[in-house]
């Protein structure tokens, strides 16, 4: 009965999709990369600048003659930040243009829901500073790259920063810490680290949820105004953030006593909030780099000519320079697989897989990209597809973020069991093994 | 033309009686079985069975449930993501924690729970009726989505509050290709809608649908207001349940407590209520229209755009697809508030008096 419906919308998307992913003129030979954006929803305030980051690093690409001769193709799908619309972009956009390249879910919710896609398809999954924790672990998890960080490299490192402010470990024992975190896999993933902290440490931590999309902050701050905690460390993200710093002014908790995490820490969630000065993030991989090289390279090549994604206003902002960075992780994986598989040559998913598992970006090659001041030399192995993960911490001055520490390292002592007994567990789980170690050079 | 019923004399109460009692309607059926069991696996690429096809067979099966309580008996639910998640979840549990948990009845087990939930909650149903009923039934939504973020034995422990399910096989068949996959929920789908469509010809059928009616009436004639409504929940819920089940195991593969959200309650109330109230069709017009449309338009608009030489930002594409898909909302339930299955049956109704007018 309902045959010709289904047949008609069947047929017309069928036809649309075959329309859709007619290769654009394909004269040139080019490198696919797919991209899970999300310029709507409740959390588009992070997602606009950091995917115009992306675009925009990608343009440089191929102005400066790409990836030794192959060309940057890109193509952006919206997920609003939804998981389901994040699957059905990743079902469409895999085989678009030869096959996607590598996806870039930029949604912890995202990548939990295509981990074991992207393990099946054989199609490597890279979330640079986010993802699934566990995924550091390159002998459970072959095909996901949580590169320069996880969110457990977040939790560690705001924590030393927060060691760093209270003026040493021993000066936080009996001290009240309230963890104020976006009720999902993404701010959940901050618990364990920071109670194993809590535990060595001797602090008090106090979580309090706060759920999606995040406006509805008042019984957690109220809980705060009663508790009355040392330090509140807000793991929040788009909306959230803003709403929590309006929330602490109200309350009357010191700003100074707030600390937040790379979400938690750009422009659009500080600028126009009156009293969010003294304010502090801790940010993994890149901050603001409003006087990198690679920023005045955008300005010049990009939007001096009409070229640019966004607003110019955007460009070096937290987020924006994040886009970069990740999109420029997804290209120097790229370059080191062409190393081992042919220069010059369109990678396949599993030779840029390879390319992502030997990841060496020197500080020379830093220099090189202009980017030397905001990012710290990354690398990977088979094993470990995490590398270090260096943050900095930042505190806004009401104008502009102020680096406010030293490089901090995320400490493997703390990381490393959780990580053994959390995949461990997953392996049980999955009744599977890691992989043997000739495995490492497929 | 082709749809005349001239010559097709019943001799029998069975042939009276049949689902379809229209001989090119069980044309039409079989050849949709055909085109969905033989046809679309074979032709449709991965993408048309893993993005489109296997979410609509399971929102399909979804709606057909939350149709049986609120379509059939009147009874307004907003707790179909809860049902949905205690499915899943159900279904979950015992898979982690029996070695060697056959899927199948694992699938119909967490049904079962979903069951259990959806009668505790439908208790109030006894009492209070539309409006307040829908309160009611929110705090089973709001209870679930309580109970898998706090409760950490629900998620096994797992430190970031997601959990995953891989390696899915019944007996030694694997379900792991889009194909298999499809065909799997088909088959659930298929045998449920059966079940279903039998169910509401049947006397509790009648039942449900004489409490929808008046519920005062039906209790002066003897109908058991308790049984009817409570039969209802749990015959709505145990399927809401099984589709949730697929929906986080065979769709999703790994999942949150998000994604049984109240949202869902709502989508799925609204594929009601756009495919037609108290229809087993309604259910798969709605999935399709509430599923389908979105993902149509924002493929559409890009190519629209195209045509006349626009570039449309995805944020663009975004919003529009919204204002459309809302507009169409409001243009269908104008035209036909009972929805589309019943333009499809007057559609139906008027092609057999053709050419006359009535």
């Amino acid at each position: 009965m309902m045959k010709r419906t289904i047949a008609t919308l069947s047929a017309a998307v069928a036809a649309l999709v075959s329309v859709a992913s007619s290769p654009a003129l394909a004269q040139e030979k080019q490198q696919f990369f797919p991209m899970l954006t999300f310029r709507t929803g409740p959390y588009a305030p992070s997602g606009t600048p950091w995917a115009n980051g992306f675009l925009d690093y990608y343009k440089l690409v191929n102005l400066n003659g790409g990836i030794n001769g192959v060309r940057v193709l890109w193509e952006e799908c919206e997920t609003g930040y939804a998981t389901d619309r994040g699957v059905e972009c990743y079902e469409r956009l895999k085989d678009k243009h030869g096959g996607a390249t590598v996806f870039q879910t930029m949604s912890t919710g995202i990548t939990f829901a295509l981990t074991e896609r992207g393990a099946a398809d054989r199609i490597p999954i890279l979330t640079p500073a986010y993802g699934v924790s566990e995924s550091a672990d390159g002998g459970a998890y072959k095909w996901s790259f949580p590169i320069g960080g996880t969110h457990w490299a977040s939790a560690d490192t705001q924590y030393q920063y927060l060691v760093q402010r209270a003026g040493g470990a021993d000066k936080l024992k009996g001290k009240k810490i309230t963890l104020l975190y976006h009720d999902s896999p993404f701010g959940k993933e901050a618990i364990p680290v920071l109670t194993a902290r809590a535990k060595a440490a001797g602090f008090d931590l106090l979580t309090l949820p706060v759920s999606h999309p995040g406006v509805d902050q008042k019984a957690a701050w109220l809980q705060i105004r009663q508790t009355r905690p040392d330090y509140v460390l807000l793991w929040g993200w788009g909306v959230m953030n803003s709403t929590a710093l309006k929330e602490a002014q109200s309350t009357g908790f010191a700003r100074n006593r707030m600390i937040g995490v790379w979400p938690s820490g750009s422009e659009s969630d500080v600028k126009g909030v009156a009293g969010a000065e003294g304010y502090s993030a801790v940010l993994l991989l890149p901050g603001p780099g409003a006087s990198s090289k690679i920023a005045q390279e955008v300005l010049e090549k990009l939007h001096a000519k009409g070229n640019g994604s966004g607003p110019k206003e955007e460009v070096g902002e937290a987020l924006y320079m994040r886009g970069m960075m990740n999109a420029m992780m997804s290209v120097e994986g790229v370059r080191r697989a062409q190393e081992k598989f042919g220069k010059g040559k369109v990678m396949t998913p599993s030779q840029a897989r390879w390319g992502y598992e030997n990841l060496d970006i020197s500080q020379k090659r830093l220099e090189e990209l202009g980017i030397a001041d905001i990012m710290r030399p990354l690398s990977t192995t088979c094993k470990d597809h995490m590398g270090p993960s260096s943050a900095r911490a930042y505190t806004w001055d009401g104008a502009k973020w102020n680096v406010s520490s030293d490089w901090l390292q995320a400490d493997q002592n703390i990381l490393g069991p959780l990580l053994k007994e959390s995949v461990d567990r997953h392996l049980a789980e999955k009744k599977q093994t890691r992989r043997a170690a000739d495995d490492c050079n497929s | 033309m082709l749809y005349r019923e001239n010559g097709q004399i019943k001799t029998s109460y069975r042939a009276d009686q049949q689902i379809l009692p229209i001989e090119q309607d069980r044309h039409a059926m079989l050849a949709l079985l055909v085109t969905a069991s033989v046809l679309i696996p074979s032709l449709a690429s991965d993408y048309v069975l893993r993005a489109i096809g296997i979410p609509f067979l399971i929102m399909s099966l979804a709606a057909l449930g939350v149709n049986i309580l609120v379509g059939y008996c009147g009874q307004i639910s907003l707790g179909s993501g809860a049902f949905m998640a205690i499915g899943a979840y159900g279904a979950f549990n015992l898979m982690a924690r029996i070695p060697d948990m056959p899927l199948i009845p694992a699938l119909l087990l967490g049904g079962f729970f979903a069951m259990i939930y959806g009668i505790g909650f439908g208790l109030p149903s006894l009492r209070v009726k539309g409006l307040y009923l829908a309160v009611a039934t929110l705090a089973a939504q709001f209870f679930s989505d309580w109970l898998f973020l706090r409760v950490k034995w629900l998620t096994n422990h797992s430190s970031s509050g997601s959990v995953s399910v891989g390696n899915l096989h019944v007996g030694s068949l694997p379900i792991e290709t889009p194909i298999q996959k499809y065909l799997f929920c088909l088959a659930f789908v298929i045998f449920f809608a059966l079940i279903a469509k039998n169910l509401v010809r049947s006397a509790v059928g009648r039942e449900w649908m004489a409490i929808r009616d008046m519920d005062v009436a039906a209790a002066v004639i003897g109908i058991r207001p308790t049984y009817a409504k409570l039969s209802a929940f749990a015959v709505s819920s145990f399927i809401i349940g099984i589709a949730g089940s697929l929906w986080a195991f065979v769709h999703l593969g790994a999942w949150e407590p998000a994604a049984f959200s109240v949202e869902i309650s709502f989508r799925l109330l609204f594929m009601v209520i756009i495919g037609g109230m108290g229809s087993i069709m309604g259910g798969f017009l709605g999935a399709a229209f509430i599923v389908l449309l979105p993902i149509f338009l924002s493929q559409a608009l890009p190519a629209v755009g195209g045509v006349f030489g626009f570039a449309i930002s995805t944020a663009t594409i975004a919003h529009i697809e919204t204002m459309i898909f809302g507009g169409l909302i409001v243009w269908f339930l104008i035209v036909e508030p009972h929805g589309l299955s019943k333009l499809w049956s007057l559609g139906k109704q008027r092609l057999r008096i053709w050419p006359f007018p009535h």
